[in-house]
């Protein structure tokens, strides 16, 4: 097991380092002086220098991805151009937008998802089959952003239920932030929603073809408690998988739904940054993305071994 | 991902089409799919309106007996707008599955072909592309490179080479040590030869599956890269775009944005239900599972 995690650890640290690299160079070869876009047009040849040198831009490349990279170890992101503020402040000042709207899609997909997966399975060839599972294919088939406009134009334009977009802060109590939250996330759950049922539906129908299934029901358990006992927490394996991809996918989906709905968050954040080429930022924001992903691929790899021993000799 | 079925494809073109238009998924999707691709075929040569004529007079036109989907801010048809807009989000789709085959394919097959190195290095390779967010990294390409279709399908396109390249490089590890490989092996048939020959022709039903769900999420893709303004430009059309047009207009004409919208749904929703039938029919043993 050990083995296994450090293999598996050393594998997602190779891939992280190469991500680094691979974003580091990208921003590297792009056209544009970070130092003349801060000073704009008009400024002196030798002010752009003088500013290129404090910021450490005439050192040789090598140099600069490591101090950038110490940088990152230590919390140490950089600065904003733009917003001239450090970029960690940044980023936790959105996260503490997209973070909640992450969390909040993903267990309304849940809720949504297992029920409707586990209903579908034990009623498998039926009408209520069928129709649930012909909601989740046009679910899947649904762009979260186009969603996302049609219920800001029901909920916010015709019933005026809910705030079509922006975002009040988290400083005037919990309820004014989640309101503003509810339309965001139920676009972001619904597609992954869809998604989740079927895989949840189809693990589940996988469970129920194996030979200790026949065996509960057999000796005369209840159906209702052998899909409950047995087969829902063997098909929560590959479940617990999408589930984990989903988080990642969520983070990054957050871009576009926060553009729809001008939220102040991590996806707008970084919109907004690479249109106005504050590269330090976008840096920034992508490998931590990239490190959150890694992360969360080595948290399911490993949570499989502890589940199925056999896949650790892998 | 290990263990691929690949002997169950059906054994004639006759017997897939039996046993094709048996499946329900299929069907649906077959229909879907070709009514879409009909509609983008028809609009090379007509169109209910001409979209290039602005009749500022009609702007933003509820939906009527003349134009069946209203009218945009210009006064343009959308049914028409529709029609023209799926021949660009279906190009940048195909395309960049055009692109994901073609580099993943190769890589794929070379990797399970070679081993060793070869193939840790491309495992490597696709852990990397898997860890940056598809439409995190699209939207970087197309806003640095400059929005336009052809960076729109570059982007999507980096995406499916690792896509590819897994699908072929699993389903041919499950063939390279079958007896009729053994045999071409033993007759001296190179490497290459043998990938060509007999590994090939046996993973292209999965290929063709992974093709179909790869069409749906490229439209998707496409979609969300126009609806930032980062893929097709005026006075190209595609269906992001017009939701892009449609977005800041949505109070006053919400048709604007309802329809582009259904259209990307159901050509989504046939291509899905197409793969998933195809899936049915060429591997009976994930049918089962259904």
């Amino acid at each position: 097991m050990i083995a296994f995690l450090l293999r598996r650890a050393g594998i997602g640290l190779l891939t992280l380092v190469l991500a680094s690299i691979v974003v580091f160079s990208v921003m590297e070869i792009l056209p544009g002086d970070p130092a003349r876009l801060m000073l704009g047009m008009n400024a002196t040849p030798e002010a752009v220098e003088s500013l290129r040198n404090q910021m450490g831009l005439n050192q040789p490349v090598p140099i600069r991805y490591l101090d950038w990279i110490g940088g990152l170890l230590v919390g140490d992101f950089g600065r904003s151009y733009t917003y001239s503020s450090p970029v960690i402040d940044l980023i936790a000042e959105r996260a503490s937008v997209s973070l909640p709207l992450a969390l909040i899609s993903l267990a309304l997909s849940t809720a949504i998802a297992i029920p409707v997966g586990l209903f579908a399975a034990s009623r498998r060839g039926r009408v209520s089959d069928t129709l649930s599972m012909g909601a989740a294919q046009v679910g899947v088939a649904i762009p979260n952003f186009w969603f996302a406009l049609i219920l800001v134009y029901v909920f916010a334009v015709w019933l005026r239920l809910l705030p079509a977009g922006g975002f009040p802060g988290w400083g005037g109590g919990i309820w004014p932030g989640v309101r503003a939250l509810v339309l965001p996330s139920v676009a972001l759950a619904l597609p992954q929603a869809a998604i989740l049922a079927r895989v949840t539906r189809s693990a589940l129908l996988e469970v129920l073809g194996e030979d200790y299934i026949r065996t509960a029901r057999a000796k005369g358990m209840p159906r209702r408690i052998v899909l409950w006992r047995h087969a829902l927490r063997n098909a929560m394996i590959p479940v617990l998988t999408i589930m984990g991809l989903q988080f990642a996918f969520l983070l990054a989906g957050t871009i576009i739904i926060e553009n729809v709905f001008y939220l102040p968050g991590l996806g707008r954040l970084i919109f907004q940054a690479i249109t106005q080429r504050d590269l330090i930022v976008v840096e920034g924001v992508v490998i931590l993305l990239v490190a959150t992903i890694v992360l969360i691929n080595i948290l399911v790899d490993v949570a499989y071994a502890i589940v199925d021993p056999r896949l650790r000799a892998r | 991902m290990s263990t691929v079925e690949v002997e169950a494809a059906p054994e004639s073109f006759g017997d897939f089409l039996r046993k094709a238009f048996a499946s329900r998924s299929f069907l649906i999707g077959f229909a879907i799919t070709l009514v879409v691709a009909a509609t983008a075929f028809v609009s090379l040569f007509w169109t209910p309106y001409d979209i290039t004529n602005l009749v500022v007079a009609d702007r933003m036109k509820p939906v009527s007996a003349e134009h069946w989907f209203g009218t945009d801010h210009f006064g343009r048809d959308i049914l028409s707008m529709i029609m023209v807009g799926s021949r660009t989000s279906i190009a940048v789709a195909i395309v960049a599955v055009v692109v994901g085959v073609g580099l993943g394919v190769p890589l794929g097959c070379w990797a399970a072909a070679r081993g060793g190195a070869v193939d840790d290095a491309l495992m490597r390779f696709n852990d990397l592309v898997f860890a940056f967010p598809a439409l995190l990294t699209a939207i970087m390409i197309t806003s640095i490179f400059g929005p336009g279709a052809v960076n729109a399908i570059i982007a999507i396109g980096i995406f499916n080479i690792p896509v590819f390249a897994r699908v072929a490089r699993a389903g041919a590890l499950a063939l390279w040590p079958r007896e009729y490989v053994l045999a071409a092996r033993a007759a001296g048939k190179n490497a290459a030869r043998i990938t060509v020959e007999h590994i090939l022709p046996n993973i292209t039903s999965m290929l063709l599956v992974q093709a179909t769900i790869q069409f749906a999420l490229g439209i998707l893709a496409e979609a969300s890269l126009s609806y930032l303004g980062l893929g097709a430009q005026p006075p190209m059309t595609s269906w992001g775009r017009m939701l892009f047009d449609a977005q800041t207009r949505m109070v006053v004409a919400p048709h604007l944005a309802l329809f582009p919208g259904m259209a990307i749904v159901v050509t989504v929703l046939g291509l899905n239900l197409l793969g998933d039938g195809l899936r049915d029919v060429l591997d009976p043993r994930l049918r089962r599972e259904r």
